[in-house]
Parts: structure tokens; sequence; C-alpha cells
């Protein structure tokens, strides 16, 4: 087997994945969500695990096709495999993509409602956020669920305007 | 590993975990149904892109536990075991049985379920059978947002006035005995003996009414010891709502089985 002209390492890997941007919130990419759970390079076999922000997220299967396409190439035999054996939670996000979501109007999440607590111990929780527009923690929750599963909406009683948050989870 | 877990099952063990995928699956599937009836027609705008929400969230839990069935048992699609069985196969909870009805008995039915199904992922998060748990652990942290958004409607409508209070206890007291049976109608001793399940169902049960009871007394609900009905928890015999409502949502796989679309 001839050697590929450009020798792909690891850090080839993931620069290529902070290239892929989230389908639905585009501003950020799948390494800024940290849905990328392991990069394993082994000679001519590339493997990526990705891990699901929402079970039921319609963009799943685009996610893992544009991963796909991006990485072609990289390795004689590119595997990309959604998993679930741990749970993505809202704090693999980025400190970096935290920033990103901040600058485009969504207010990243809170602390988890939720942890590994049994589930009735959080049935009274209200989620939290912080205004993305003036920066004020008088905020409330409009409604859990907004325009996709990811995303909550809440109200600003300072600045008097709606806002979307990621969802803590 | 899916196939790897799944060996370390006996074969009693390995039927009981297929048919408490499926009876999973098939309540998150009925009901992710019945929310999707209320798309365009809820009582404010908020709560049709929440029931659309919901309804999204609980269709794919099902498909992913269809997926998890389909592993097991080494043969089917997960499409085909959700569009392409008689009404009479379907294994969800009598409680998935009802109609939509109005907004309390849907706030109603989605409270009882939504606490149930909490204390049943509670005892799977950390089954012997690792694809389930990685699952159930991921579910869970969906399902938060269920529980306080229904618990959160069953306090505006039980403080709501009179018209809204009436009609939520008319809806739970037409619930209660067939919400006793999500907890009821699979073979748990042989989970629980194999490690899949923490705990007999009737102890996830107990542990669900003694979460509810605090809840039900501060909103003054009624919280009746009714006994889940006599068999039939989950099926064969279905009721003509939930005939009407697989008709609904088998048309177009019907239409043209197995069409690539």
């Amino acid at each position: 087997m001839s050697s590929p002209a450009t020798r792909v390492d690891e850090r080839a890997v993931w620069d290529a994945l902070a290239e892929v941007p989230d389908p639905e919130i585009p501003v950020v990419s799948v390494v800024d969500l940290g849905i990328v759970r392991s990069v394993e390079l082994d000679g001519e076999r590339l493997r990526v695990e990705l891990l699901p922000t929402f079970v039921g997220c319609p963009a799943l299967d685009v996610i893992r096709d544009a991963v796909a396409a991006r990485l072609a190439g990289m390795a004689a035999e590119v595997q990309v495999e959604m998993t679930f054996a741990e749970p993505w939670t809202s704090e693999r996000i980025t400190a970096d993509g935290r920033r990103k979501l901040r600058e485009s109007g969504f207010a990243p999440p809170g602390p988890q409602p939720h942890g590994d607590r049994p589930l009735f111990a959080t049935i009274a929780t209200r989620p939290r956020a912080t205004c993305p527009w003036c920066g004020s923690r008088d905020t409330a929750l409009e409604n859990p669920f907004g325009p996709t599963l990811c995303r909550a909406i809440f109200w600003c009683n300072r600045c008097r305007q709606p806002f979307e948050q990621f969802k803590a989870i | 590993m899916t196939t790897q877990a799944a060996e370390r099952l006996d074969r009693r063990a390995r039927e009981a975990l297929a048919d408490l995928l499926l009876a999973m699956a098939d309540d998150e599937f009925v009901l992710g149904f019945w929310d999707s009836e209320w798309t365009g027609i809820a009582p404010v705008l908020e709560e049709d892109v929440a029931f659309a929400s919901l309804a999204q969230d609980e269709i794919g839990h099902a498909q992913a536990l269809y997926r998890l069935l389909v592993d097991l048992e080494g043969r089917g699609d997960p499409d085909e075991v959700a569009f392409g069985r008689r009404p009479e196969e379907y294994r969800h909870a009598r409680l998935l049985d009802h109609p939509r009805t109005d907004w309390a008995f849907s706030v109603a039915r989605r409270f009882l379920y939504d606490t149930a199904d909490a204390a049943r992922l509670d005892a799977l998060v950390a089954s012997a059978f690792e694809p389930l748990a990685g699952l159930v652990a991921k579910m869970r942290r969906e399902e938060t947002y269920h529980l306080l958004h229904m618990h959160a409607w069953m306090e505006r409508l039980a403080n709501g006035g009179d018209e809204p209070r009436s009609r939520l206890v008319h809806a739970l007291e037409r619930l209660w005995p067939d919400a006793r049976c999500v907890l009821a109608g699979v073979d748990d001793a042989p989970l629980v003996a194999a490690g899949v399940l923490a705990e007999p169902l009737a102890a996830v049960e107990q542990r669900w009414l003694d979460g509810l009871a605090p809840v039900f007394e501060r909103l003054a609900l009624p919280f009746p010891t009714v006994a889940p009905p006599a068999g039939g928890c989950r099926g064969p015999r279905r009721s003509d709502d939930f005939l009407w409502l697989w008709g609904q949502f088998t048309m177009v796989y019907r239409s043209d089985p197995g069409a690539t679309w």
C-alpha cells in the first residue's frame, strides 16, 4: 500500500470535524457541541463515534452524513457511528461553543435540572437562563419546548425580549 | 454490543426483555401519536409547539427502543415493527387506548404516564443490559422536561377555577384504573433475576404512587386506591379509539409496505 501524500493524524481529523456545522444551529460545530465522543485512527481505518443530543433529533442522519462526507478520503475506511453508550449532556458544550451561542442570541445551557437524581426529585424545577441580549438573570421560562427539541423559550424581564436557550439536559 | 449483552441472558430473560422493550416502545409510540393529534388545535400556540415536541421525543424514544429490540432478536426492521403489526399485536398499556378527549384529559393522562414512566426509567438506568441502560440515561434527561411541563399544567388546571378543575378531576377518575397498567403486564421476575430491571414492577409502582401522593395531596386531587383492571393491561383487546388511531398511523405504511421514502 502506498502511503498517502499527506499523513493524516488525529489532530487533522479533529480540525476537519471542527468545520462541520450543526444543521439546526450552524454557528456551532459538532466539536463545539461536544457531539464527538471519540476519534480512532488505526492505519487504514478511521472510526468516529458521535453522541446524539436528543434521541428523536431529526438531524442525526444529516449530521452523520455531513461528518462522513467531510472525513471521506482521510483513511481508506471511514466509519461514523452514533452511540448511546454514554449520554450526551449539555455540559459537553465547549467554552468556545457557549461563546458562539451567546453571540448569536442563544442563551447557553444553565446547570442541568436533572443530573442523575431520581426523576421525581426534578418535578418542580424551573430551568434558568441568562439573557443573551442584556445579561440579566431576571428571566422566566416561557416554554420548555421551542422550535427544535434542543431549544427552550425564555422571556427577559429587564430588556423585555424573548430569547431561546440551548436546553440544559 | 447488543449481541454481546444479549448473550449473557438466558432464554427466559431474553424473551421477557424483548417484551419489555416492545411494551415500552409501544407506550411511547402510541402516546406520541395521541400528542400529535393536538398539532394545530391546542388551546394556546405554545402548547401546539410543546405537544409537537413531546410527540417528537416520544416517537424518537420508540424508534430507538424498536431498534434495540430488532438488534436483540437479530432480525426485522424498526419500521416494520412500528407500522407492520395488526392492532391486537401492540403491547402498549391500556392507559394509551383513550383518545386525546379534552385538554384536561390529555394533561391528566400525560402526567400519570410520565410519572409512571419516570419510575420505570429509574429502575432501568443501571440495567445489566447495557444498551438499554445507555438509552435510558439519555431518555431520562429529556423526560425531565416532560415532567416539569405536565406538572406545571396540573397545577394550573387544579388551581384554575371550577371548570378546569372539574374537568381535571373527571379525567383522573376515568384514567386511574388504566394508569395502573403502565407498570404491569410484563413478566418481570426473569428481568429482576438477570439484573435487567432493578426491582419487581410492583415495587416500581409503589415508588410511583409514593412519589405522586404528595403532589395529589397538595393539589387536593383524587388519589383513589383503585385496582388495575383484571387482565388485559396490555392487549390483545383494544378500544375502538385505538383501532381508529392505528388506521391513521399505519395508513401510509400499509399503502406500500417496504417502500423507500
